[in-house]
């Protein structure tokens, strides 16, 4: 547990030593700021809807641009070597890193809150759906990033990190626009892949286990496919 | 302390560590050596528990690997090859968190190692700047310290001297030294001189198998058998020489080699006879050449060098 808490600190640490942190934020709130505003005062409704509605597709090409540093940069430079060698289990070293990548997106998340502050004061906000939209935004968040560090951890490169990394989160913000190609069997079980309505159930306000317990077992998947490519390269 | 035994290691259908067996005691300092690519590297990381081996047991302090591995990283500190460390991250922020890591949480604690590290290491002057601005030797020290954090009862260093310059070399192994006292060290290299200056025992690996493991005065007496000696004449000539010479002993081999200055004679004196090894010629020969009018410039009987050992043990069959 504490040694988790070291590694995901130096990771957090890490990212806003480099200059990317500081340029993946502002790209972050640049699209999303703009793709919010752009339409905001046309329908002139005072939520934040089509924020939250574009997040799924921001977040799965921001998230391993994030993510794709955890594993791959490490390999590459060798320091994984030193990283083993030293008293951590391999749990340790997946936790620590996607903690660390959750709260960098968590904390990306932040300068977000001007914008209901923002409209409050043009007309009444909804407390509820901002409420759940958030803390669907981290579910999200937090999954995507155990997709991430999933794929980070297949590859020293990190271009193909992300690029994994994106396919993957991509694939499963917009399974639930592809149904109309899937067989009817499948559909109900397709819909329940994908990452989408899941969210959206969340952000309307509405918190339903089954959607807690969806992106719960998504983030143990992927964090558990981390821990045995880490078993199996060594 | 150390208990290796039939490690094995294959990356897809090459073998780079072939069934070797070793037993390292407390207090000794072990140097691996081989040629480019003979398993010392992957040997250290098994050791280590970078690596898992395909087959063999390693046992330290009475621990198994992998079930206690994170006992037996605790327990060891190693500094891998080229130090590889966060390049980002400056010295100090380095350190803490590798202390942190290694379970130095009391800050005083901390503070006081971070003092004897530095002054053992050197790192007062670095201790603000990045590591990405380090130089090869400087980032190898900031490794050592980061080896040496706990003062863990093993070290295990892979090429520490690799890429430094002769100064620097110096210190690293003046260090080792000073700490080989009481922990147990293992490093490898290829450079002989080293391995022979600060080891008590060396273990030579080729093509992954361990060819020699012995102490270092050992590994030299057990090859001295064919031991040379090289003599140069003035006012000799070289027929008249070389019969004299082979006079002495019917088992000697005589054999004319270029002469370091011009108006010598030189040759190369090999005993070919395994039961008079131990016999020393020089003074049969000073004793042949006393009675004749020539002069002896140079009498040189070489000894077995760490070079030639490795040389004829690591030597690719043909």
């Amino acid at each position: 547990m504490k040694q988790i808490k070291n590694i995901a600190i130096k990771e957090f640490k890490d990212y806003f030593i480099s200059p990317i942190a500081y340029i993946v934020i502002s790209l972050f709130l640049i699209v999303t700021g703009w793709f919010f505003f752009s339409t905001f005062f046309i329908f002139g409704r005072a939520d934040l809807r089509d924020f939250f509605s574009l997040l799924p597709i921001t977040f799965s090409f921001i998230i391993p641009a994030i993510t794709m540093r955890l594993f791959s940069e490490e390999k590459n430079v060798g320091s994984y070597e030193t990283l083993l060698t030293m008293p951590v289990s391999f749990t340790d070293i997946a936790l620590g890193k996607f903690f660390a990548a959750t709260l960098f997106t968590v904390s990306m998340l932040v300068p977000t809150l001007s914008y209901p502050i923002f409209i409050s004061f043009i007309g009444e906000v909804d407390a509820g759906p901002v409420l759940g939209g958030y803390i669907g935004a981290i579910f999200l968040a937090a999954a995507y990033c155990s997709i991430g560090l999933f794929a980070s951890s297949l590859t020293r490169n990190q271009i193909i990190a992300f690029i994994i990394g994106c396919s993957l989160c991509f694939t499963l913000t917009i399974l639930d626009k592809l149904l109309f190609f899937m067989p009817s069997k499948i559909i109900s079980a397709i819909e329940y892949i994908g990452a989408s309505s899941h969210f959206t159930n969340i952000s309307r306000g509405i918190i339903d286990s089954r959607d807690i317990l969806y992106f719960v077992s998504v983030i143990f998947i992927f964090i558990f496919s981390t821990y045995i490519v880490m078993h199996e390269k060594n | 302390m150390i208990e290796v035994q039939n490690l094995t290691k294959h990356y897809k259908d090459f073998c780079a560590v072939n069934n070797i067996s070793m037993t390292i005691r407390k207090g000794e300092i072990l140097g691996l050596l081989g040629p480019n690519g003979a398993g010392k590297t992957t040997t250290l990381r098994m050791l280590t528990g970078y690596f898992r081996p395909n087959s063999g047991t390693i046992k330290i302090k009475g621990f198994q690997m992998p079930e206690d591995a994170i006992r037996i990283k605790s327990l060891i500190g190693y500094l891998p090859e080229s130090a590889p460390l966060y390049h980002n991250m400056l010295v100090y922020d380095y350190l803490e968190y590798v202390a942190k890591i290694k379970g130095i949480d009391d800050k005083e604690k901390r503070y006081d190692r971070f003092l004897q590290l530095s002054d053992i290491c050197g790192l007062s002057s670095i201790m603000n700047k990045p590591i990405a601005n380090l130089s090869k030797g400087l980032k190898q020290r900031v490794g050592l310290a980061h080896a040496m954090m706990t003062d863990p009862e093993i070290l295990i260093l892979d090429e520490p001297t690799s890429g430094l310059d002769p100064n620097q070399i110096a210190e690293i192994r003046d260090i080792i030294k000073a700490i080989g006292k009481e922990k147990t060290i293992i490093f490898s290299t290829h450079i002989l001189s080293e391995a022979e200056a600060t080891c008590d025992r060396i273990a030579i690996i080729h093509n992954g198998k361990m060819v020699a493991d012995d102490t270092t005065a050992n590994l030299k007496r057990g090859a001295q058998q064919n031991s040379m000696i090289t003599l140069s004449l003035r006012g000799a000539l070289k027929e008249d020489a070389a019969s004299l010479l082979k006079s002495i002993h019917s088992t000697l081999d005589v054999k004319n080699i270029d002469p370091v200055e011009k108006d010598l004679v030189s040759f190369e004196i090999t005993n070919l006879d395994n039961q008079s090894k131990d016999h020393d010629f020089r003074s049969d020969i000073y004793l042949k050449i006393k009675e004749t009018d020539w002069i002896i410039v140079q009498l040189i009987k070489e000894s077995q060098t760490l070079e030639k050992i490795f040389r004829e043990l690591t030597r690719e069959e043909a």
